[in-house]
């Protein structure tokens, strides 16, 4: 029935007033991203160059046309040759991309069976549990993180359990250690595996399970050689939610760390609340943004590959 | 109790609390309509240049980590005081503009999934009937995508309610929102009145989430009968 109508035409009639309707939908909300997100990274990218002084703001411009010619130019590489001579920010970011990449890992191992289960229930279970995955996004991070706190603390109640059931003897030292970072992590994070991992299971044929099973194949073949594969597009996707974002986490670490759990997020924090040198936090984050953008990419792609 | 009457006595709490819920309402609101703006620039309006940039402007700020967004928002406002005189202070005007900036994305894929998994039919009618885009947008578009748009602004407030780091960024030198007060009490352990605060707010999000699945519990009910 639409076949015969001349769709093609539609744009050349267009009145004005469906124009502006069309150039307000798409124009406000892409200048406002292009102004508020997309702008401000070149300016990080510019400050990074800059060099720090006591002033406000506390950096200096790139440009001084008021002197003569070869002195313009002030822009340098001095915070970049900095970020690499001091071994402090290759531990940050090494630590970061390890904590993250491994928390990604035990995300995985923990959500895969998880979504699994919420796929194969019956669509009353499946609500339920699709719900209490859920449920923790309406209660504040900040207080779910401080509630580790109080759980892992030397009075808390992890301590004090273990003790009265006589398993040790002096309260173990579990917060401020790295395992309360993994821990926070990965609790914080695994909706954001289970997610899309419960998206492309549940949208699954199980005949093709069936089929295998026909043929012969054990269970565990026939995940990995027919469930696993099929799932790759949620892996990929629960991975990199968890993985990105982690890497850049400041709130974990600056509450469940030691004062030795240097994640990139939180040198970063301190190099621009603490030590106040803006331009150097602004190198710092010129280098995890390229970090993160790669991923971003391969994210992209998937995306557009499952459409 | 004691803790319970100390947190009421703390102005600083309160203010902060106050300030934060203003800002999380005003946030969540400019969040829903340029996120279902987005949603739809995205699914309903075709091709037109720098689609790809936009749809990779949609994603980016769900995942960027926010000590980056924070931080180049930060220099954003600061460069632009100085080239235009605009913001003239940073504090709950900033902070807001920042919480809608990476709340719309969230909005604009909650819009976006429902507008691409919704029957396009009624919408290809009403313009065969003559409709014009923007009537067919306000009579049928926006109230079939209406619950979506009401849960993208629930998710809006709640993530504007919780954000420390890039309100801290964004902040100047007199607005404090709750997290950043919550923040620099527990930076140093844990305190009894933090723990009443927290019992509050979990018991009133508790209530707000028993009150609103009752009433989709009820709304279901309804369009099973009818």
């Amino acid at each position: 029935m639409s076949d015969s109508k001349p769709v093609v035409t539609k744009a050349y009639h267009q009145p004005l007033g469906d124009k502006l309707w069309r150039h307000f939908v798409i124009g406000v909300p892409y200048f406002w991203l292009l102004l508020f997100f997309l702008a401000p990274f070149s300016i990080v990218l510019k400050i990074s160059f800059a060099t720090p002084i006591v002033a406000q703001p506390p950096f200096t411009q790139l440009f001084d046309f008021t002197g003569n010619a070869s002195q313009w130019l002030l822009a340098t590489w001095d915070n970049y040759q900095f970020l690499t001579e001091d071994n402090l920010y290759w531990v940050s970011y090494f630590k970061s991309i390890k904590i993250a990449a491994v928390s990604t890992f035990i995300c995985l191992l923990v959500g895969y069976p998880m979504a699994y289960g919420i796929a194969r229930a019956t669509p009353t279970t499946r609500n339920i549990l699709l719900m209490l995955v859920i449920l923790p996004f309406w209660t504040s991070f900040l207080l779910r993180v401080y509630a580790w706190m109080g759980l892992l603390g030397k009075h808390g109640i992890v301590n004090s359990l273990l003790m009265n059931i006589g398993l040790i003897d002096s309260p173990m030292q579990m917060l401020y250690t790295d395992m309360a970072v993994y821990l926070g992590i990965v609790y914080t994070y695994i909706p954001f595996m289970i997610l899309p991992l419960y998206a492309t299971l549940e949208k699954m044929d199980t005949s093709l399970h069936d089929a295998a099973a026909d043929l012969g194949a054990k269970p565990w073949q026939t995940f990995i050689d027919v469930t696993l594969p099929l799932s790759m597009p949620g892996i990929i996707a629960g991975s990199l939610l968890v993985f990105i974002p982690a890497i850049g986490e400041y709130v974990i670490p600056a509450l469940l760390g030691g004062i030795d759990s240097l994640m990139i997020g939180r040198t970063l924090y301190d190099e621009f609340f603490v030590n106040r040198d803006w331009p150097l936090a602004s190198a710092v984050a010129t280098i995890l943004l390229i970090i993160v953008v790669i991923p971003i990419m391969l994210f992209q792609r998937s995306q557009q590959e499952q459409e | 109790m004691r803790w319970y009457s100390a947190l009421f006595d703390n102005e600083q709490i309160i203010e902060a609390a106050l300030l934060s819920l203003k800002i999380a309402a005003t946030s969540a609101t400019f969040a829903t309509i340029l996120g279902t703006m987005a949603g739809l620039a995205l699914t309903q309006m075709g091709r037109y240049r720098g689609r790809l940039l936009f749809t990779g402007l949609i994603a980016a700020p769900l995942v960027m980590p926010e000590v980056i967004t924070g931080l180049s928002l930060l220099l954003m406002f600061v460069s632009l005081q100085e080239l235009i005189g605009w913001p003239v202070s940073r504090g709950a005007g900033t902070i807001t503009i920042a919480h809608i900036t990476f709340s719309m994305a969230y909005v604009a894929v909650i819009v976006q999934s429902r507008l691409s998994s919704m029957d396009q039919s009624l919408q290809e009618a009403a313009m065969d009937l003559g409709g014009r885009p923007i009537q067919v947008a306000f009579d049928i578009t926006l109230p079939l995508i209406a619950p979506s748009m009401l849960s993208g602004w629930l998710l809006a407030f709640t993530l504007s309610l919780d954000d420390l780091v890039i309100a801290s960024f964004t902040s100047g030198a007199g607005a404090s929102t709750l997290p950043m007060v919550i923040f620099s009490k527990i930076k140093l352990g844990v305190t009894p009145d933090i723990n009443a605060l927290a019992t509050l707010i979990i018991g009133t999000v508790s209530i707000g989430i028993i009150i609103a699945s009752w009433i989709m519990f009820r709304q279901r009910k309804r369009n099973e009968v009818g």
